[in-house]
């Protein structure tokens, strides 16, 4: 069925079908809408969820991890200072190796105070052991929030999946919905390892370790991270042959004969297609590569893909604040270490608290790396591009 | 002692262990004070049973027994509360 869906409407129709045990939630712009359209469906008796309005996110995660450590399917959503204030449960959900779904909606970290999208949100919880799936669009944004579910379940780690606030989440686009029996259909039921209401088998979960199993615990999570991409590879094939859309680990546009790229997450992806559409019009050797799973870095593919090219310009929605550039930016040349093929790198740090990036804007960029190719030379590695006085 | 403990690829995954294993973890050797307790001034009043925090004052029949030593961490509350006109339990050094 074709609709018309914002990117929150989207997520909120996924959670919809997938009619998950438990969502536990708090409200939080620009994500509020997945969870109150979610409360409207409950109330409506359209899922059988059980809908606990928590008195914030901290709760909200907490009570998810209950009903998930009790063997539920749950979800929930959030954004900015709200996944900030979940911060302490994301390592406590990974650790039980919990399968929570969070809808996660890109928006600056305060302070200042700011509800537009950037990526700092959800990359400042990238070391939490959580699966982090960047959405380019609506239509990606509810297809990867039913994969989700399922890629969480089978590597049993919790997942986020993220859409650029009010850009993806408040605009509206047209896309095509799975028909409704079909997608629990598909999810089949969840599998339970450690059933804490078998009163038979009492458990006893989140136990102490200190230095006697802490470590040995810790290393499991690492495991199951360092087995986690070919099981979202094969989930996202088993979505193609069910339902025709197909996803990539790592998302190649025109990158066949490209002499230069740029690297980008989220919608941006959208929007430098365009700009590499129109540099390709002028006949420029341009072409874009888009991280759709973050964590677990997907190493090959992503040196696969940008080693085609002699300069890439990684652009990066969030500064580490560490001096060292983006969080894409030192992944990538992080992997390129022992890469024989090395592009030039620039970083460009862009579009931070919702400041616009435009395609004229993204064929400047596109310019600025087709003269590195030609010099050789990167005149500036880390550029923040867009700010004022630069 | 190494040797014993389990490597993580033998650990149940997802942090779940059977229940009811904290009765397999001896916390007696924690202890540097010891308490001592005299079954001639006891009372059997048993405030020292209610205030334990490890469950190791041996009650049978609403008598004290004495004290489980495999277990108790030395923490002194069952000395201070024992009622000071009878001290049935005395604290002292843990000697090895």
């Amino acid at each position: 069925m074709i609709v018309a869906r914002t990117g929150n409407e989207a997520m909120a129709e996924a959670m919809r079908q997938i009619n998950p045990d438990v969502v536990a939630a708090y409200p939080i712009t620009p994500a509020t809408e997945v969870v109150q359209l979610f409360a409207s469906f409950v109330a409506d008796g359209l899922v059988t969820t059980e809908f606990v309005p928590a008195e914030s996110e901290h709760s909200a995660l907490s009570a998810c991890v209950g009903a998930a450590a009790a063997g539920a399917r749950v979800m929930t959503s959030t954004s900015s200072q709200g996944l900030a204030l979940m911060h302490e449960i994301l390592f406590i959900a990974s650790g039980l190796r919990l399968p929570i779904v969070i809808c996660l909606v890109n928006r600056a970290l305060s302070s200042p105070i700011n509800i537009h999208c950037d990526h700092s949100d959800s990359l400042a919880s990238r070391d939490s052991g959580w699966l982090q799936i960047f959405t380019e669009n609506t239509q990606e944004a509810y297809d990867t929030t039913i994969m989700a579910v399922k890629m969480a379940e089978e590597i049993m780690l919790p997942a986020m999946v993220t859409t650029d606030g009010f850009i993806i989440s408040h605009g509206m686009e047209r896309i095509e919905l799975i028909e409704d029996e079909k997608v629990p259909q598909w999810l089949g039921e969840r599998k339970i390892i450690n059933n804490l209401l078998d009163v038979n088998n009492p458990i006893t979960l989140g136990m102490l370790d200190l230095q006697d199993y802490y470590f040995e615990h810790k290393r499991q999570t690492i495991e199951a991270m360092n087995n986690a991409l070919p099981i979202i590879e094969k989930v996202q094939k088993e979505f193609g042959d069910a339902f025709g859309r197909y996803y990539p680990i790592v998302d190649e546009y025109k990158m066949e004969d490209a002499e230069v790229a740029i690297l980008t997450m989220g919608s941006t992806g959208g929007t430098g297609k365009v700009a590499v559409d129109r540099m390709r019009k002028k006949g420029k050797k341009v072409g874009l590569v888009r991280c759709r799973i973050y964590r677990p870095f997907p190493k090959e593919a992503m040196l696969k893909a940008i080693t085609k090219v002699r300069v890439l310009g990684i652009m990066d929605r969030a500064d580490t604040l560490s001096t060292l550039g983006g969080h894409l930016y030192n992944d990538c040349r992080s992997i390129l270490y022992e890469s024989e093929k090395k592009p030039l790198l620039k970083n460009y740090i862009y579009g931070l608290g919702g400041r616009d990036i435009s395609i004229e804007e993204i064929e400047e960029i596109f310019d600025q790396l087709l003269k590195i190719k030609d010099t050789g030379k990167v005149d500036k590695d880390i550029v923040y591009y867009g700010v004022r006085g630069e | 002692m190494k040797q014993e403990k389990k490597g993580w690829r033998e650990l149940p995954i997802g942090l779940a262990w059977k229940s009811g294993t904290s009765k397999e973890f001896e916390t007696g050797d924690w202890r540097s004070d010891k308490p001592i307790w005299d079954a001639q001034k006891c009372t059997h009043c048993l405030i020292c049973w209610i205030y334990c925090p490890d469950s190791a004052i041996i009650v049978k029949e609403g008598k004290v027994q004495g004290i489980d030593y495999k277990y108790c961490k030395g923490c002194g509350i069952c000395a201070e509360e024992c009622p000071p006109k009878i001290k049935a339990i005395t604290m002292v050094r843990e000697e090895k």
